[in-house]
């Protein structure tokens, strides 16, 4: 979140004249609109914005969002938001990646970027695939995921986009997905939070991964496999029906059942932002026993990198005058005469 | 040091006459402080006035086993009366700590040239480690050099007695009794030793008087010490300089403030994206110090987030610079890609050491000129400088940022090992003599009818540069292939030949924005070039000053601008019948003039790690002469043994 002149703008002004080259049908669509409607809602300037992005479908995103915008090279985009906050923090910066820029390639940079806690969203478009070039499967993939690199099947496991972020130390963590009327709420809380903050989006990629999400996007799935969370709120799902408690004996999660919607006798935690054991466990819960976590999981904001580099720079040079002929003549010299 | 003065062939020492010029080599087991030594020895010789260059050599590991070959480590430095250029071919006077250094270093030692042992360390143990069968101070080996053997150890373990100090802290001293000696031997100032050591451990005050004390008295012992032979006091004057303030510098020091000299011209901040990595850590470390310049550094995560995080902080209106070594620099060749692609500034240091691979660290070399001009995919021409010695840096890494800012365009410059550790006497320059560059941000937009083209092209082919945060310029930029002036995404075949086209005439264009080639010494045009880049050029310069004192027809010329060429240079070269490009690479920059100019230059290689010796390339100059029918000159009995690579060429 920035100290940025609040201004004026609705989602056309966010719109550019190029056109949008996604696969019609594409998840990606559905992400663009919701984040292209929030820009006006927390009063974001054009001018002072700056989408950074990898390689990838999802990388493509700041060609069509009428702000400042660097498509740069696979897996790097952690690393050129570092360079552009630390030259100018007024700006606000939002990185876009997927699950293979941002997990396999950019690995390393998005751990990075977490730890230092640069103060930037960091929107990871998951489809579980490489689209871009045309099917693979990607460290997000389930095993056994038949694609054109693994016709038999994958073997490895997937990586847990939101769990990595929190093993790098993330102070934000939020999911969601592309067609969820949630996901401005989300990106909302992630602008609103000084620090990095990660949101892992499902996305759908209709042409090689479709519909991997329905479990719990579709609507008959829904209610009983999504677990929205509020701060404050007991971890209720199922329209009120079910919820999530802690097993004293084993102190893991598990589902309970509501009766009557007395969750607090059937055990039902209230969710904490700022409860870092919890969202260890909401965010490794296994899906199909327990219902997908979405919605803003962890949220304990601490000083930003950006603020503790430049803190350092300005001490450094307090007091001190830039005389170049000075610095030049430092050391030991001596002086040779006519 | 580059100006002209009289001949300084470095003669052994006569031990009656001071000569011009003496080479000292300290040598010892990597623990026992030689680098130190040297750089103190180094200043108090710069105070004394005489011109300098040294040559540090050290292994790659932190702390090789003690007593070991390959864990010895060596400062040799070339000073005197006269016009400095190299660390000198061979030592007059070899400093050995212990049977290792003698080792290793005792053969580049001249014939009659004196050898300072520490008879202490000769111990059986030691000899053994060092592969000795019997022990060469006492069996007559070292014969065909003066020899003084004294226990060291001993002596600096009686002069710091009073501080107390354990025996291994006491041995520690040792470097500084040798330094003591080694000032008297060559009627040195103590006192600049003094006060550095009492700041160096102004909290430590104990260790500070061991040291001094230890210093002291290796200076009484060449003042008392009743010793026949070989030690001699020498004075040698100091050489004839401009008058001015001078100080000592190293090539990593110079690329350090050379930038921040470069970002003030600019009037820019600085970003300095880096990551660990040998040789080049110093800049990092030296510019972390300079941050009330605007300075602002971040030792990133890996290479590529270095590159990254100064393409990001350019975009965002500093200017971006990151530096590394031939490794490192091979990371980051993707991201120097999009810097061209989206043609913002950017300064790349690469301090070249031995490769491929990891190859030898510590070690210099000139081969990754191949990488700096073409080493990226695609057609992605850069700028590329080389540095001739560790002041000329910093003149370069100004020149750097120049064509950096004003062509909107990445820059590498290339040091070496070489010149990021050696020092020499720099006449201090004064700020205000450099002409400013300042760069320019658009801030209104630029295209008919209110629009913005972030990709037009000034006469120059230079687009404008727009920083983030400037209302109403909002506008996309990528690696992707760009359509002219809108820079929106363009993948038409004409498109793609146009704007590759820009790019290349751009960066052909700085030709027309850098100084003509000169010869650096002799004549326009004769019987021979010697063409040198980079850190060769202080032993081509002694070779090409010799050869012409003998009356050989040959000239010196180096080149800064490796890439794109000076527009003068292939008539240049044209005008000699011969050309030789002596370097530390199997060739490289021999093979890109011969295609650029299709001239028949000829290659003098050394890829030993360690820097040409001057008569490696004088005995080259001479052979050239001795295949020439109408010789003139030859004098000199070519050694057809440095020259395998002319020979194979000329096959």
């Amino acid at each position: 979140m920035n100290e940025m002149t609040t201004i004026t703008t609705t989602l056309k002004d966010w719109e550019t004249d190029q056109e949008v080259r996604w696969c019609p049908g594409c998840g990606d669509y559905a992400i663009l609109k919701a984040v292209q409607r929030t820009l006006p809602e927390i009063g974001a300037d054009p001018a002072n914005t700056v989408f950074v992005s990898g390689i990838g479908c999802s990388s493509r995103f700041p060609y069509y969002v009428e702000s400042y915008g660097f498509h740069t090279i696979h897996g790097r985009a952690p690393a050129f938001a570092t360079g552009i906050k630390l030259s100018n923090p007024e700006l606000d910066v939002w990185l876009i990646t997927g699950d293979g820029d941002g997990m396999s390639i950019g690995g390393n940079h998005t751990m990075h970027v977490i730890r230092r806690n640069l103060n930037c969203q960091i929107m990871l478009f998951n489809n579980e695939i490489y689209g871009l070039t045309k099917g693979q499967y990607s460290p997000t993939s389930r095993v056994g995921t038949s694609s054109p690199s693994t016709p038999m099947g994958s073997v490895d496991r997937p990586a847990l986009p939101c769990a990595f972020a929190l093993g790098s130390g993330a102070r934000f963590i939020a999911r969601a997905y592309d067609v969820s009327k949630d996901l401005s709420g989300v990106l909302k809380a992630a602008h609103a939070h000084k620090g990095a903050a990660f949101i892992e989006i499902f996305q759908n990629c209709i042409v090689y991964n479709k519909d991997r999400f329905d479990d719990f996007t579709a609507k008959a799935n829904a209610a009983g496999n999504q677990l929205w969370l509020t701060n404050g709120e007991p971890m209720l799902f199922n329209k009120g029906t079910q919820g999530i408690a802690l097993d004293q004996e084993s102190l893991t999660l598990k589902v309970v059942d509501v009766i009557d919607g007395d969750w607090q006798s059937a055990g039902v935690i209230v969710h904490d932002v700022t409860n870092r054991s919890v969202a260890h466990m909401l965010v490794e819960m296994p899906f199909g026993p327990f219902p997908m976590a979405l919605g803003v999981i962890y949220d304990d904001p601490r000083p930003t990198y950006e603020e503790s580099v430049l803190g350092q720079d300005a001490k450094a040079r307090e007091g001190k005058v830039a005389d170049l002929g000075k610095l030049l003549a430092k050391g030991q010299t001596w002086t040779v005469g006519e | 040091m580059a100006s002209s003065v009289a001949a300084a062939d470095t003669a052994p020492i006569t031990h009656t006459d001071a000569p011009e010029a003496v080479v000292v080599r300290f040598a010892g087991d990597s623990g026992d402080g030689m680098q130190l030594t040297g750089g103190q020895f180094t200043l108090s010789t710069a105070l004394a006035g005489n011109d300098l260059a040294t040559f540090p050599d050290f292994p790659a590991e932190i702390r090789a086993p003690q007593g070991t070959l390959f864990g010895v480590s060596a400062f040799q430095i070339n000073f005197g009366s006269t016009d400095i250029s190299t660390a000198g071919d061979a030592p007059d006077v070899l400093v050995a700590m212990n049977p290792a250094a003698l080792k290793t270093n005792v053969e580049a030692l001249k014939p009659g040239g004196l050898i300072i042992a520490d008879t202490g360390e000769f111990t059986k143990r030691n000899l053994e480690k060092a592969k000795y069968d019997s022990n060469p101070i006492e069996d007559g080996s070292l014969s065909k050099w003066d020899l003084l053997a004294f226990d060291i150890s001993a002596l600096t373990i009686e002069a710091v007695k009073p501080f107390g100090l354990g025996n291994k802290e006491a041995l520690r001293c040792k470097n500084m009794w040798t330094l003591g000696l080694a000032l008297w031997m060559f009627d040195r100032d103590r006192q600049p030793i003094v006060d550095w050591l009492n700041s160096k451990f102004a909290k430590k005050p104990e260790i500070a008087e061991a040291n001094i004390a230890a210093l002291n008295a290796g200076h009484a012992y060449g003042e008392t010490a009743e010793i026949a032979g070989p030690l001699r006091k020498l004075h040698l004057d100091p050489v004839q300089q401009t008058p001015g303030l001078y100080r000592t510098i190293t090539g990593a020091e110079a690329v350090s403030l050379g930038l921040v000299a470069g970002a003030q011209l600019a009037g820019l901040q600085m970003f300095f994206g880096g990551y660990p990595i040998t040789p080049a850590s110093a800049i990092l470390h030296n510019l972390t110090k300079m941050k009330e310049f605007g300075v602002t550094t971040f030792q990133a995560e890996d290479e590529i987030a270095a590159i990254c995080s100064a393409i990001g902080a350019s975009y965002a209106g500093h200017l971006g610079v990151t530096s590394s070594s031939g490794p490192g620099i091979a990371l980051k060749g993707e991201a120097m890609g999009l810097a061209v692609m989206t043609e913002l500034p950017l300064v790349i240091v690469n301090s070249q050491r031995g490769g491929p691979s990891t190859g030898l660290p510590t070690k210099t070399e000139q081969s990754d000129l191949y990488q700096a001009i073409y080493g990226r995919n695609g057609d992605t021409p850069l700028p590329v400088i080389a540095a001739r010695s560790p002041s000329d840096a910093f003149e370069c890494a100004i020149e750097a940022c120049r064509i950096a800012v004003q062509f909107m365009t990445p820059v590498m410059l290339l040091t070496d090992g070489y010149i990021g550790n050696a020092a020499e006497p720099w006449k201090v320059p004064d700020p205000n003599d450099y002409d400013p560059f300042p760069a320019k941000f658009l801030t209104e937009k630029n295209g008919p009818d209110d629009t913005l083209l972030p990709y037009k092209r000034d006469g120059h082919g230079v687009r404008p540069w727009i920083k983030p945060g400037t209302p109403g310029l909002m506008h996309r930029i990528g690696g992707i292939e760009k359509a002219i002036d809108t820079g929106n995404l363009d993948y038409a075949p004409t498109t793609h030949q146009a704007q590759t086209d820009a790019r290349k005439a751009k960066v052909d264009g700085v030709a027309n924005a850098v100084p003509l080639q000169d010869v650096s010494l002799g004549n326009t045009s004769g019987k021979l070039a010697v063409v040198g880049w980079g850190s060769t050029f202080g032993p081509i310069h002694q070779a090409v000053r010799r050869a012409r004192a003998k009356g050989m027809d040959v000239s010196h010329i180096h080149v800064r601008h490796v890439w794109p060429l000076p527009r003068n240079l292939g008539d240049l070269l044209r005008s000699y019948k011969k050309i030789l490009v002596p370097e530390m690479n199997t060739g490289q920059f021999k093979t890109v003039l011969r295609d650029q100019f299709l001239v028949d230059a000829q290659p003098l290689n050394k890829v030993s790690g360690q820097p040409f010796a001057i008569a490696e390339i004088e005995a080259a100059i001479a052979a050239f002469f001795d295949n020439i029918p109408d010789n003139e000159g030859g004098e000199v009995e070519p050694n057809r043994s440095q020259l395998p690579s002319v020979k194979a060429e000329n096959q």
